[in-house]
């Protein structure tokens, strides 16, 4: 079952709890840009208004990152988390261009550069466990479990507090649904969040295009195979005929008429 | 003695060696101190100049290439010939640059061999992989009979002069699948490529925008290679392809104007913001100039206009290409990007080699048709049967043989 996480952004106090767990955890360091995700920051907390809304990669059930990687280094697991495998990356950007929510970050100062972002701390979750962030929130802003439970949960907070949140569970169908989940007291755009996702998987839109190409090399080689045979065949005919006439008109001027050939064969008799 | 080996210093051979110098440093510093070090890139702008530019840009401006190719040998018409080799060898070069381009690119260029067992056919990157590797090995199959006719090898030339049919159409193919793969990528940003340039039908408009501009490099190659070495080729080949790029244009213009409007996004055009104005500077130059001028005959069929014109077509093209991977983005990725002076500079560095790998060619190999010093009387035959195949056509001086 896919693993999952709500974060209730009315309940979150701007502690920094999450961020400073996520970078024990990963061994971050601390000598780039902390303003916004990096290297350095697998999770950010902003203040956007009177709401803190943390930002991390949002685990999408059909990521664009995995579905653009040439080489397959991204990959989403059926337990929930999207991972990177670091030894295939050849460092070609498109997941960190593809990304709805601009979530992948590169090492941009090192020679031999890696992707980075947030792993779901997949280690722990595989394992049974939860990750770094769930575990350090101490006001519950963060949970962790299964997608489904979690989006019953929410669907409770929205239906026994109207007043308090708005009809609208962002990660629900956005991008055709994320494992991250959340809630929140304002319209979702008022605190950063992006307004003009389309509902479906974001991979569908190439895969429309590429599951088109085998049938487009095999009937256009075939089609194009026809037409090269069928001109150059009429080329060749063309050739035998100028050569026939050509032999024909050397052989005329010795001996022309074609009464003359006939009679020929009368006089060998 | 050796003065004759020691080349006559003058400017330009002087700013070819200052750009060459400059792009073995920016070469240097990429490769070793990273991307941080030599691009104005970030988490938020990822592609930049060398993607826009030498990727995009190179593709399509290689685009002469796969239409003159299927044109000689599977249409078999046989006047676009003379125009052939050096057609052949400007896509074999513009592909080089991509290979180059991608090389800098890539954060680790030493993996770029990881799509060949690496595969994910779900990615637009992974066709891309492909193609770029395929075609680049067509392209120079279809180039190496001029190399091995110099070399006097007789047997290579023979093998590849029987495979050249299935070597066109595989060519038009994977030159087909990447032109427009390259609008395919830009597919899974709906979000954030601007209304004016995103649509489903990119990888259609890519298409289309590539092979008119490979028919004006054609023109615009001739023009100056007639200028730097003398060679001139025939006005009404050109001409006719001056023709072919009018229709395209006007294609690709009801195309654009269409999708604008079935989009509703024809009112984004005056909205006087800055994606406005470059879209109105790509297409007005670009698409709208050339069509105005190749509709006037006396321009279409004159040496000078036409290249004007594939000057403008190939201008606004490697706008649209810059419009679409990097104007385009800015707005949603929330900061700015101009190139660094080194992806300049690298860029300039591929541009200039691939120029000097031009002329080195045409000086050394018979890119060019041989000048006849005078036509042969035309036989009767000839006369009555122009369409004819010649038998013994210009013996083993074609890119690709018969």
């Amino acid at each position: 079952m896919q693993k999952g996480m709500l974060i209730d952004t009315t309940m979150c106090i701007g502690c920094l709890s999450c961020e400073e767990a996520c970078r024990e955890k990963n061994n971050l360091p601390e000598d780039c840009d902390q303003t916004d995700l990096s290297e350095c920051k697998f999770t950010k907390v902003f203040q956007r208004g009177d709401y803190y809304v943390r930002k991390m990669c949002m685990h999408c059930i059909e990521p664009a990152c995995a579905s653009v990687c040439p080489v397959g280094a991204l990959k989403k697991l059926e337990e929930g988390p999207v991972v990177y495998d670091e030894n295939k990356c050849i460092g070609c950007r498109y997941c960190m261009q593809a990304c709805p929510f601009q979530v992948p970050t590169y090492e941009w100062s090192k020679a031999l550069p890696r992707v980075r972002k947030c792993w779901f701390c997949y280690d722990r979750v595989l394992a049974g466990g939860m990750p770094a962030c769930a575990e350090a929130c101490p006001t519950g802003a963060t949970t962790f479990g299964e997608r489904g439970a979690l989006l019953l949960e929410a669907r409770k907070r929205i239906a026994d507090t109207p007043g308090q949140y708005q009809a609208h569970i962002f990660g629900e169908h956005e991008v055709g649904g994320t494992s991250m989940l959340f809630l929140a007291a304002v319209p979702f755009e008022q605190i950063g969040f992006k307004s003009n996702l389309i509902q479906k998987p974001l991979p569908l839109l190439t895969w429309s295009v590429l599951s088109k190409i085998p049938d487009f090399v095999l009937v256009g080689g075939t089609l194009l195979g026809g037409v090269a045979w069928i001109i150059n065949r009429r080329m060749v005919l063309e050739d035998e005929r100028i050569n026939e006439a050509q032999k024909r008109a050397q052989e005329g001027t010795d001996d022309s008429s074609s009464l003359k050939r006939f009679l020929d064969r009368f006089k060998k008799n | 003695m050796n003065r004759k080996w020691i080349p006559k210093i003058t400017f330009w051979r002087l700013v070819f060696a200052a750009i060459m110098v400059m792009g073995l440093y920016v070469t240097y510093i990429r490769l070793f101190k990273g991307l941080g070090a030599s691009t104005a890139l970030s988490d938020k702008v990822p592609w930049g100049l060398w993607v826009g530019f030498d990727v995009l840009c190179g593709v399509g401006l290689a685009a002469g290439g796969f239409t003159i190719t299927l044109i000689v040998h599977v249409f078999n018409i046989k006047k676009y010939k003379p125009i052939l080799p050096s057609t052949v060898l400007s896509a074999f070069l513009g592909y080089l640059l991509v290979n180059a381009g991608l090389i800098l690119d890539i954060g680790r260029p030493y993996r770029i061999w990881h799509p060949l067992i690496m595969w994910n056919p779900h990615s637009v990157m992974f066709e891309v992989a492909w193609c770029v590797m395929m075609y680049t090995t067509v392209l120079s199959l279809e180039f190496s009979p001029i190399i091995f006719e110099r070399l006097k090898w007789k047997k290579p030339i023979k093998i590849v002069k029987t495979i050249t049919i299935p070597l066109v159409i595989m060519g038009f193919i994977l030159s087909t699948l990447h032109q427009s793969s390259l609008g395919t990528v830009f597919l899974i940003v709906p979000g954030r490529l601007h209304p004016l340039w995103y649509t489903p039908i990119l990888p259609l408009m890519f298409f289309i925008s590539a092979i008119a501009t490979g028919f004006s490099m054609v023109i615009f190659e001739s023009y100056l290679s007639r200028r730097a070495f003398n060679k001139r080729l025939e006005l009404d080949i050109l001409a006719s392809i001056g023709r072919v790029v009018l229709v395209i244009l006007a294609v690709y213009f009801v195309l654009k104007t269409k999708d604008l409007y079935n989009r509703g996004a024809l009112k984004l055009l005056l909205d006087g913001s800055h994606e406005s104005k470059m879209f109105m500077l790509e297409m007005g130059f670009g698409v709208v100039a050339p069509l105005a001028l190749l509709s006037v005959r006396r321009i279409r069929e004159s040496q000078g206009g036409l290249f004007v014109a594939s000057v403008m077509v190939v201008m606004g093209f490697v706008m649209n290409r810059l419009n679409v991977s990097i104007t385009g983005m800015m707005r949603s990725s929330g900061a700015n990007y101009f190139p660094s002076w080194m992806e300049i500079g690298a860029t300039m560095f591929l541009v200039a080699a691939g120029f000097a790998l031009f002329a080195a060619a045409v000086k050394y190999l018979r890119v060019f048709p041989e000048e006849k010093p005078a036509a042969e009387p035309a036989e009767t035959l000839e006369l009555l049967v122009p369409q004819r195949r010649t038998p013994h056509n210009a013996g083993m001086a074609a890119p690709v043989g018969e």
